[in-house]
């Protein structure tokens, strides 16, 4: 095995790891389709996510246009309008953020990151991907089905959610559980590789202290979803067996429609102690990585060390353990012993430590930095702003006292549409824009791409500021239409189309998006492979795109972390992760020495 | 087979002997865990999730049990079996969690073995385990026929609360699951191992890894930590 000179003066064997076994493949729907490479999966992943992404934007154009105009949309009936909602959280949340951040920005990234030729285990990451497909159109097929899909609200409450009376409640129940269970065991055999290659599968020189912050943001929340998913798994499950084979895992004795149902015993509580306990870590398992994208954006496009480096790591290991203890905030309407909610409200807001921590890193990162405000630049700094908004909002919803009131309110839809839905989507935009010239080897447009976010960043503000106002005022979470409210003053109304004007308008601007993205593929200016200047090594390959295998012959060696922006003296104002310091032997050098061997 | 040794020792040993030690030798160079093959890592992880599985359906089962208002059958006698016209409490599952046990036994054996490429009594051992295995899902078989028989369902029974046949025939069944998987996988890689397609390396179907006696071992986690989380079932379903 070929020896190499290292750093300070050690001697390391060469970078190629004895388990590698790339899997080659020769016809082209091997390649392309059953692909085994998690780039290709990548793309699998992200145009299957923003596919259905997509519906759950007509959605919601749909319930605010019942919002807004209440009665005017003879075609969205109370029925429906429960079934947007539900379908529309759903879908948000998991077969889109989740499924777009780990599986697609996940696959496509770790291994370049980290440096590695391809994930662990090639094929049971394309089975992930499969399986994810099969859960989607699971959940699609549930909108064909007789009675629609199920209309119980993204968190599934039961025991309305399996009752006659809710919408849905014949086959949409069953088929949105199924299709959950599909989607979790998908995303396990795609977990397992994630962790896997970050923790054995760096090439030389990648400590985990050298990562960039985008890897352990994915990798985090990859462990997080790994734990906190089991838990939906079971309630998954055990909700199934109650609707389709009679058991009263969630169901007391209810009479439902004047009949005596035949269930009893069961605890609806239970569920949503199962489902939060998923539920609340989902919140960052979303978050984590736009956490660590960001940080990458705002430090290639500022030109600057990221602020912090190791205080940004622990931050996010810190906010992923923590966020498996504060579930039942989401529970205090519910009720529970005083200690539990002093317990849980302290939980919560000591979480606001570490995530504080992170934004004024980010600005200290800013702070007289060489600032491009380049369009994955703007979508950075427009995430920084919507989640500080939106997690100060969550500061006061974690205080049992201040829930209350405002709770099922929406207070509370603004509170998480700004921190986990506006806040991650503008990053998941700002790493499309920042990325794509790798995935494709072309620029998406530069000015359509600021008019997407301009109309996005300004838009999401207009729909969701003023909902916080309309929340204090009582209007409700949920509701189809307020009708005639004594407490709720008619100017609601005249917010309500505001808010509807917004979300149509904000949803167009998405639609350019779109266009751009297929646009840019055949019109895009040409990238180079390293359009950005940029250090960590997925911007280092021979080829752009990448090609199979990712590195050629060698695997790079890294010699230093990934935020060697500006530095004094440099030639550059980068120095790429896998660049040796001046004195040691340029890696050209070091393959001939190892190819000697 | 692939040598997986990558500890690095001339740069470990200039790195700090502290807590800072621990983080900066875990945190370094490649990988987390020296000397242990991905399929290893892999599994351990696997085992960690499905962990939390096991973990949510037992903690279901035990907060359904106290929220039923209805009594909840005695296992003393709803788990015996008439030998002899006297009823004898639990042996059918005594004897199942017996088999199962020494299941693990035969299964660390044949680890054992493997690493000494020895592939007759290896093969022979892992096919003894997935008997044992295979006679454990049996039994468990014949309990559940003879509960049906008594009027035991997942929505009802004779005795009491409803949440009885339900969390009974969903954790046993999830657990019996995870047993014939086992068994499966027991007897697919005993067969390996008696062609030697270990030694020879050739590359595996699902994983397209090449094969090495390290699969037994992985092999053997999965089956070890299904026998652990029968222990918990039996103490919990059973004995409480
Ligand atoms: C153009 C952007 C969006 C608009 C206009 C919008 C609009 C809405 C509306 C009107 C509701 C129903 C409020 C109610 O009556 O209770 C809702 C619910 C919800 N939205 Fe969005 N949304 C948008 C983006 C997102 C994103 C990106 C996410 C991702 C996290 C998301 C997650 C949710 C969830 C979880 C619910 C709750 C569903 C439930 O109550 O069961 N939304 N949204
Ligand atoms: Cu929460």
């Amino acid at each position: 095995m070929g020896e190499v000179i290292f750093g300070s003066g050690g001697v390391v064997p060469a970078a190629e790891l004895p388990d590698v076994e790339l899997y080659h493949a020769k016809t082209w729907i091997t390649k392309y389709v059953f692909s085994q490479d998690a780039k290709v999966i990548a793309v699998q992943y992200s145009i299957t996510a923003m596919a259905i992404g997509v519906v759950a934007l007509v959605l919601s154009w749909l319930m605010r246009l019942q919002l807004g105009f209440p009665g005017t949309f003879s075609f969205i009936s109370a029925e429906g309008y429960y079934q947007f909602i539900t379908m529309h959280g759903m879908i948000m949340v998991i077969y889109l953020l989740t499924a777009l951040f780990l599986g697609g920005f996940g696959n496509y990234l770790i291994p370049l990151m980290v440096g590695a030729r391809d994930m662990v285990f090639p094929y049971a990451n394309m089975l992930s991907y499969w399986l994810y497909l099969l859960a989607v159109l699971v959940l699609v097929a549930s909108i064909f089905a007789p009675g629609g899909p199920t209309g119980a609200g993204w968190t599934l409450y039961p025991p309305q959610a399996i009752l006659g009376g809710t919408p849905g409640a014949e086959a949409g129940i069953i088929l949105m559980l199924l299709s959950l269970i599909l989607f979790i065991i998908g995303f396990t055999m795609g977990g397992l590789n994630y962790v896997v290659t970050v923790l054995q599968g760096r090439t030389r020189g990648m400590t985990l202290m050298r990562m960039p912050l985008t890897v352990w943001g994915i990798f985090t929340a990859t462990v997080m979803a790994l734990l906190a998913f089991p838990a939906l798994f079971v309630a998954a499950v055990m909700m199934l067996f109650d609707r389709t084979l009679g058991t009263s895992f969630f169901m007391p004795s209810l009479v439902s429609m004047g009949e005596h149902l035949k269930y009893g015993g069961g605890s609806p509580i239970l569920w949503q102690h199962l489902f939060w306990f998923f539920g609340h870590p989902e919140v960052y398992i979303v978050a984590l990585p736009a956490f660590g994208i960001v940080s990458d954006l705002i430090s290639v496009h500022a030109r600057k060390a990221i602020f912090g480096y190791r205080m940004m790591v622990w931050a996010i290991v810190i906010i992923g353990a923590l966020s498996f203890v504060v579930w039942a905030h989401h529970m205090y309407v519910s009720g529970m012993n005083l200690n539990f909610g002093f317990f849980f409200a302290v939980t919560t807001l000591i979480i606001a430590v570490p995530t504080a921590i992170k934004v004024y890193n980010w600005v200290l990162t800013l702070w007289h930095a060489d600032i491009h405000l380049t369009v994955p630049m703007l979508f950075a700094l427009g995430f920084v702003v919507t989640f500080v908004n939106g997690g100060l909002t969550g500061l006061f919803l974690g205080n049992v006292v201040v829930d209350l009131p405002l709770s099922a309110t929406m207070f509370v839809v603004a509170h998480f549409h700004m921190v986990m839905g506006v806040a991650p989507i503008l990053v998941v935009f700002g790493g499309i824009y920042h990325w794509y010239p790798k995935v494709t080897g072309r620029m998406m447009d530069d000015r359509l791409g600021k008019l997407h976010f301009w109309v996005t960043f300004l838009g999401a503000y207009a729909i969701f500021f003023p909902m916080h106002y309309l929340g204090l005022i009582g209007v409700p979470r949920r509701y189809y239409e307020l009708g005639e409210t004594a407490f709720i003053p008619k100017s609601a109304e005249t917010l309500n189309v505001f808010i509807t004007l917004a979300a149509l308008i904000v949803g167009a601007a998405q639609m350019v998006f779109l266009f751009n993205l297929v646009r840019s593929l055949f019109n895009g200016r040409l990238a180079g492979g390293n359009p950005w200047n940029a250090t960590s090594l997925e911007w280092q390959t021979p080829e752009t795109p990448p090609a199979h295998g990712n590195w050629g012959k060698e695997l790079p060696v890294v010699y230093r972390w990934a935020y060697d922006y500006s530095v004094p003296g440099a030639e550059r104002d980068f120095i790429p992760q896998n660049q040796p310091p001046a004195g040691v032997a340029a890696q050209a050098t070091i393959t001939a020495v190892s190819a000697a061997h | 087979m692939a040598e997986p040794a990558l500890t690095n020792v001339s740069e470990a040993l200039t790195r700090p002997g502290s807590w800072q030690g621990v983080a900066s030798d875990w945190a370094s160079d490649q990988r987390a865990f020296k000397n242990v093959s991905w399929g290893k890592v892999m599994m351990w992880i696997f085992l960690l999730s499905d962990t939390f599985i096991f973990s949510c359906f037992l903690l279901s089962y035990m907060t359904v049990r106290m929220s039923t208002t209805a009594p909840w059958p005695n296992p003393s006698e709803v788990f015996a079996l008439e030998i002899g016209g006297a009823k004898v409490p639990l042996i059918l599952i005594a004897i199942m969690t017996f088999i199962l046990i020494s299941s693990s036994g035969t299964m660390a054996m044949a680890v054992n073995f493997g690493y000494r490429r020895d592939r007759v009594k290896t093969a022979a051992l892992m096919l003894l385990t997935a008997a044992f295995g295979a006679s454990f899902v049996g039994m468990q078989a014949f309990e559940w026929t003879k509960l049906i028989h008594e009027g035991v369902r997942p929505w009802g029974n004779p005795w009491g609360a409803y949440q009885f046949g339900s969390a009974f025939f969903m954790i046993t069944g999830f657990h019996g699951t995870h047993v014939t998987i086992g068994v499966i996988f027991l007897v697919i890689m005993a067969r390996k191992v008696w062609r030697g397609d270990l030694e020879t390396e050739r590359r595996g179907f699902f994983t397209s890894k090449k094969g090495s006696y390290e699969l037994v071992e992985i092999t053997g986690l999965y089956w070890h930590f299904v026998d652990l989380v029968w222990v918990f079932i039996f103490a919990l379903f059973y004995l409480w």
